[in-house]
C-alpha cells in the first residue's frame, strides 16, 4: 500500500485558475493527450513536491451531471478509476457556483482537499471569508491559494498527498426530509453491498434517475418500479422532478451555509472587467472591435509579411524558415552533402526531393503558426474567446456551428491545418466536430494558385472567379452545416449554450506560451509524420513505373535508347493521348498510370482526363502540387528547362485552355470550373488531414469528414457540370436526370424540419 | 407568465420556476439559475440574441429561446 503510487485528481470549474494551478504544481513534468475516443484533452503530470504522485488534470466542470461529455469524461474517471484524493479547486471571488460542484465531490467516498484560489482579491474587494468555518461545514481542509503568484501551492499539494494517504471525507450537507427518506430506501435496496462511503452518490444518482448510472448498475425491473416509487413521492411532496429538487437543496444548502461565513462589505462597485465589459460588448461597439480583433489576429500571423510593409510577423519568419532553412539549408544543404558522399542517385532523390522537401514545407509553417497560437491563447486566456461566441452565436448556430467556429474558418483562408487546430477552443463536441469538418471548405493560401490556374487560363483572368471561390466556401460550409446537423451522427448531442462570461484579466503568460507550445508541437508531430509518409509515397508514384517492360526510375530508363525506342515512344503517345514529341518519362510512372483508369471517377464531372485526375491526386500532398503538376504535365519548358513555374502557371495557360476544350468536348470552361469546385472542395492536403485526425481523436470520424467532403465535392460538381451544359449546350439526359435527383436531395435535407436533441449519447 | 426573455435590460428580477426538462434545464439550474435566485439582466448581444445576466455574482450569456423557460416576477 505505501508503496503504491498516489494518484490526485485535480478537479475545478473552468476559469477558475485551474490550468494555472495543475502547471505550477506540475512544471514540465506533463503528458498531453486526449481522453479515449473523444476530443477532450487530458493532462497527467508528477508532482514537483513529490514525483512519485500523479495529478490528473480533469475537465473543467460545472457539475457531475450527465449531460456534457467533459462532465461524463470526469465523473468515469472518478468513479471507475478511483484516485486516492481530489484537488479542489475554487475560485473565492464566485464560491457559490464553485462549491455546487464541491458539494457533489464530497459525495464521491474519495478525500476532498479544496484549494482556495483568489483570496487576495476578495480580500481587495473589502470582503471576508471565514475559511476555519467553510472547511468545518464542508468536512474537508481548505488551503489557501494564489495560482497566479505561486502563494499557497505547495501546502495545497502537501495537503492532498497526505489526505490520499489517510484522509477521509464524509458528505456534511443533507437534504430535505422526503429526499433523505428516498435516498435511505434506495441505499437498502440497490447499493448496500457497495462500499459504504460511495452508497450515498449511487443513490443520489439513482434519485436524480441519472441513466448512465442506473444502466452502470444493471438493476433489475423489479428494483426498478420499487425505487420509482420513492422517487415520485418525494417528487409529489415537493412538487418538482427529482433532478431540480437535487439541484434546488445543493444552491439552498449553499445559500445559508455561506451566510455566516461570507461577509460582503462594498455591493454595487463596478469591477475593471465590468467596465471594459461595458465597451467590449457594448451593442454599436461590439461588432465594430470584434472586425478589428480579427484583422489583427490574421494580419499579424498571415497578413502581408512585414518584409513586404504589412504586418505579419507570422508571414516573415515564415518566408524566411522557408527560403533559407527549408531551401538553402535543408534541400540544397542535403543534396550536396549527400552528393559529396556518393549516394545513389535515387536516395538522394528520395531524401532531398521527397522528404525533405515535404518537412520542410511543413516545418516553414509552423513559425506562422505559433504566432497565430499565440494570439488565439492571449484570446482565450484574456477572456475575450467567450465574447465572440457571445457575439457571433446568433449567426453560426443556425448551421450547428458555435459562435467560436468564426475563428477557425478565418484562420483557414490562410491555412486549413491552423484552422482545423483552432477548433480546439470549441466546448461542444458536436460544434467542434462539425468545424473541423467543414472548415477546410474554405479556399486557403495554397488553393489560390488553382484558382489563379483556372481563371487565368479559361477566364481570361476574370476575377469573379477568385470571388466565386470564396463564395462556394462559404456557401459549402452553411450547406453542410445545415444539412449535417440533422443528421444521426450529429443529431445525437444537445447544445446548450449556457456559457459563462468571464471576467477579463491580463493573460498569464506562462498558460500562454505553454499553450502556444503544446499546440505547435502537436502539428509538428503529427502533421510531420504523415507529410513525410505521403511526400515520400508520391514522390515514389511520380519517379517510379514500369517502361517498356521494365521496372526502375522512369527518369533514368527513358535516358536508355535501348528501353525507350521510337516504337515504345509511339505506343505511350497512343495510350496517353498525346503526340510523340510530347512524351516524357512522367507519362510512364506509376502515378499517370494509375491516374489513368482513376479518371473515370472524373468523367460525369467534366474532367475526365488522366492530366486533371493527377494533379488532383497529387493536390492531396499539398494544394500547391495541382499547379506545379500541371507545369509539369503540360510541359512547360523554359530554354534551359529549369525555369520555375509562376505562380499561377501563366506559361501554360494556351495549353490548359486548349486541352480543357479538347477533352471536355468544347466545354472547357465549365470544365475548368468543376475542376476547380472539386479541388476547392475535396480532401484537403495531407497535413491538413494529419490535423483533422488530431483534433477528431478518432478514426471513425477522420474519415467520415475526409469523406464527406470528397462526396460533396463530387456531388457540387458534378451538379455544376450536369446543370451547366444545358445552357452551354450538349447536355447528356442521363446526367441531367441524376443531377437533378442530388439537387433535390440536397434540397431536402437543407430544408427538412428539424428538432434539436435532449440527451447526451455516449457509449 | 412573465419569462426571463421577456424582462428588460437593466432589470433584476426573481426566479419563481422553471418549465421545461432535460439537459438544457439542468445545465441552467447548475449555472445557478434556480428558484429564488436574483437574476440581473446585463445587456443584448449586439445581433439580438443571447443575452447577458448576472446571477450569482458572476456574468452568464444564455439563449433567448432558453430564457423562455425560466419563469420570472
Amino acid at each position: 500500500m505505501e508503496n503504491r503510487q498516489l494518484r490526485i485528481a485535480l478537479a475545478g470549474n473552468p476559469n477558475s485558475g485551474k490550468t494555472t494551478l495543475f502547471n505550477k504544481l506540475t512544471g514540465s513534468n506533463q503528458f498531453v493527450g486526449n481522453w479515449p475516443g473523444v476530443t477532450v484533452e487530458k493532462k497527467e503530470g508528477k508532482l514537483i513536491v513529490d514525483k512519485e504522485v500523479v495529478l490528473t488534470d480533469l475537465p473543467g466542470i460545472y457539475s457531475l451531471s450527465p449531460y456534457t461529455l467533459e462532465e461524463v469524461v470526469a465523473r468515469n474517471y472518478l468513479i471507475e478509476e478511483k484516485p486516492d484524493a481530489i484537488l479542489n479547486i475554487v475560485d473565492a471571488t464566485n464560491l457559490e457556483r464553485n462549491l455546487y460542484l464541491t458539494t457533489q465531490l464530497t459525495e464521491l467516498g474519495i478525500p476532498v482537499v479544496i484549494a482556495l484560489n483568489m483570496m487576495d482579491l476578495v480580500k481587495k474587494a473589502g470582503d471576508s471569508i471565514n475559511v476555519k468555518e467553510l472547511s468545518r461545514q464542508l468536512g474537508c481542509p481548505i488551503v489557501e491559494i494564489s495560482a497566479l503568484k505561486g502563494d499557497g501551492i505547495k501546502d495545497a499539494a502537501l495537503a492532498a498527498i497526505e489526505a490520499a494517504k489517510n484522509g477521509k471525507t464524509i458528505p456534511q450537507h443533507s437534504f430535505s426530509g422526503p429526499v433523505e427518506h428516498a435516498l435511505a430506501h434506495i441505499e437498502e435496496v440497490t447499493v448496500h453491498n457497495l462500499p459504504e462511503e460511495r452508497q450515498r452518490w449511487y443513490a443520489i444518482k439513482l434519485f436524480e434517475r441519472d441513466e448512465k448510472v442506473v444502466e452502470s448498475l444493471a438493476l433489475s425491473d423489479e428494483i426498478k418500479a420499487h425505487i420509482e416509487k420513492d422517487i415520485q413521492a418525494a417528487e409529489k411532496e415537493l412538487d418538482d422532478d427529482a433532478e431540480s429538487i437535487i439541484t434546488n437543496e445543493r444552491y439552498i444548502y449553499i445559500g445559508q451555509m455561506l451566510k455566516g461565513i461570507y461577509k460582503k462589505k462594498g455591493k454595487g462597485q463596478l469591477s475593471v472587467s465590468d467596465k471594459i465589459d461595458k465597451i467590449v460588448t457594448n451593442r454599436i461597439l461590439a461588432l465594430p472591435i470584434f472586425v478589428l480583433v480579427m484583422w489583427l489576429v490574421y494580419a499579424l500571423s498571415m497578413g502581408t509579411s512585414i518584409a513586404d510593409g504589412g504586418i505579419g510577423i507570422g508571414t516573415f519568419l515564415t518566408d524566411w524558415t522557408n527560403d533559407v532553412i527549408g531551401g538553402e539549408w535543408l534541400q540544397g544543404g542535403s543534396r550536396a552533402l549527400l552528393e559529396s558522399w556518393n549516394v545513389a542517385p535515387w536516395l538522394v532523390g528520395l531524401i532531398s526531393d521527397g522528404i525533405l522537401a515535404g518537412v520542410g514545407a511543413v516545418l516553414g509553417f509552423v513559425p506562422q503558426m505559433l504566432v497565430l497560437f499565440l494570439m488565439l491563447c492571449i484570446l482565450e486566456d484574456c477572456g475575450y474567446m467567450a465574447r465572440i461566441a457571445f457575439i457571433m452565436d446568433r449567426i453560426f448556430r443556425r448551421f450547428g456551428l458555435s459562435g467560436k467556429s468564426f475563428i477557425p474558418m478565418l484562420v483557414a483562408t490562410g491555412c486549413g491545418i491552423p484552422g482545423v487546430m483552432a477548433s480546439r477552443t470549441i466546448e461542444n463536441e458536436r460544434d467542434r466536430r462539425m468545424t473541423i469538418t467543414t472548415t477546410t471548405f474554405m479556399p486557403c493560401g495554397a488553393k489560390m494558385p488553382i484558382i489563379g490556374l483556372i481563371a487565368g487560363a479559361l477566364f481570361g483572368g476574370s476575377t469573379w472567379v477568385a470571388t466565386s471561390a470564396y463564395f462556394i466556401g462559404v456557401a459549402a460550409i452553411i450547406i453542410s452545416g445545415v444539412m449535417l446537423k440533422k443528421t444521426k451522427r450529429f443529431a445525437g448531442d444537445p447544445a446548450p449554450f449556457v456559457m459563462e462570461l468571464p471576467a477579463y484579466h491580463l493573460p498569464a503568460w506562462g498558460n500562454v506560451l505553454r499553450g502556444t507550445w503544446e499546440r505547435g508541437w502537436s502539428f509538428i508531430k503529427r502533421a510531420g509524420t504523415v507529410i513525410v509518409i505521403s511526400s515520400i509515397v508520391i514522390w515514389f508514384l511520380t519517379s517510379f513505373g514500369s517502361v517498356n517492360g521494365r521496372f526502375g526510375m522512369v527518369k533514368d530508363l527513358y535516358e536508355d535508347d535501348t528501353v525507350v525506342t521510337d516504337k515504345y515512344i509511339a505506343v505511350v503517345a497512343d495510350r496517353m493521348g498525346i503526340p510523340e514529341d510530347e512524351v516524357e518519362p512522367m507519362d510512364d510512372s506509376i502515378l499517370a498510370r494509375v491516374a489513368q483508369p482513376v479518371s473515370i471517377v472524373f468523367k460525369p464531372l467534366g474532367f475526365g482526363d488522366w492530366k486533371p485526375t493527377a494533379a488532383t491526386v497529387t493536390g492531396l500532398v499539398a494544394k500547391e502540387e495541382v499547379v506545379a503538376n500541371f507545369g509539369i504535365m503540360y510541359a512547360y519548358d523554359d530554354a534551359d528547362g529549369e525555369e520555375e513555374l509562376e505562380e499561377n502557371g501563366d506559361q501554360i495557360w494556351d495549353r490548359v485552355d486548349e486541352d480543357f476544350n479538347a477533352f471536355s468536348g468544347g466545354h472547357g470552361k465549365l470544365a475548368a470550373f468543376a475542376f476547380m469546385i472539386f479541388n476547392l472542395l475535396c480532401a484537403p492536403c495531407f497535413a491538413a488531414m494529419g490535423a483533422i485526425k488530431r483534433e477528431m481523436n478518432s478514426a471513425k470520424w477522420t474519415w467520415f469528414a475526409i469523406g464527406y467532403q470528397c462526396c460533396f465535392a463530387w456531388v457540387i460538381a458534378f451538379i455544376v457540370w450536369q446543370l451547366g451544359r444545358v445552357f452551354a449546350g450538349g447536355m447528356n439526359a442521363v446526367g441531367l436526370v441524376f443531377a437533378l435527383v442530388m439537387l433535390a436531395l440536397l434540397l431536402w435535407q437543407l430544408f427538412k424540419p428539424y428538432k434539436e436533441a435532449q440527451k447526451l449519447t455516449i457509449k | 407568465m412573465k419569462t426571463l426573455r421577456e424582462a428588460k435590460v437593466g432589470e433584476t428580477v426573481r426566479v419563481v420556476k422553471l418549465h421545461g426538462e432535460g439537459a438544457v434545464k439542468r445545465r441552467i439550474m447548475d449555472m445557478g439559475i434556480t428558484k429564488g435566485v436574483e437574476v440581473f439582466v446585463r445587456k443584448l448581444a449586439p445581433l439580438g440574441d443571447p443575452i447577458e445576466v448576472n446571477v450569482r455574482n458572476y456574468e452568464l450569456s444564455i439563449r433567448k429561446a432558453d430564457a423562455e423557460m425560466i419563469e420570472v416576477e
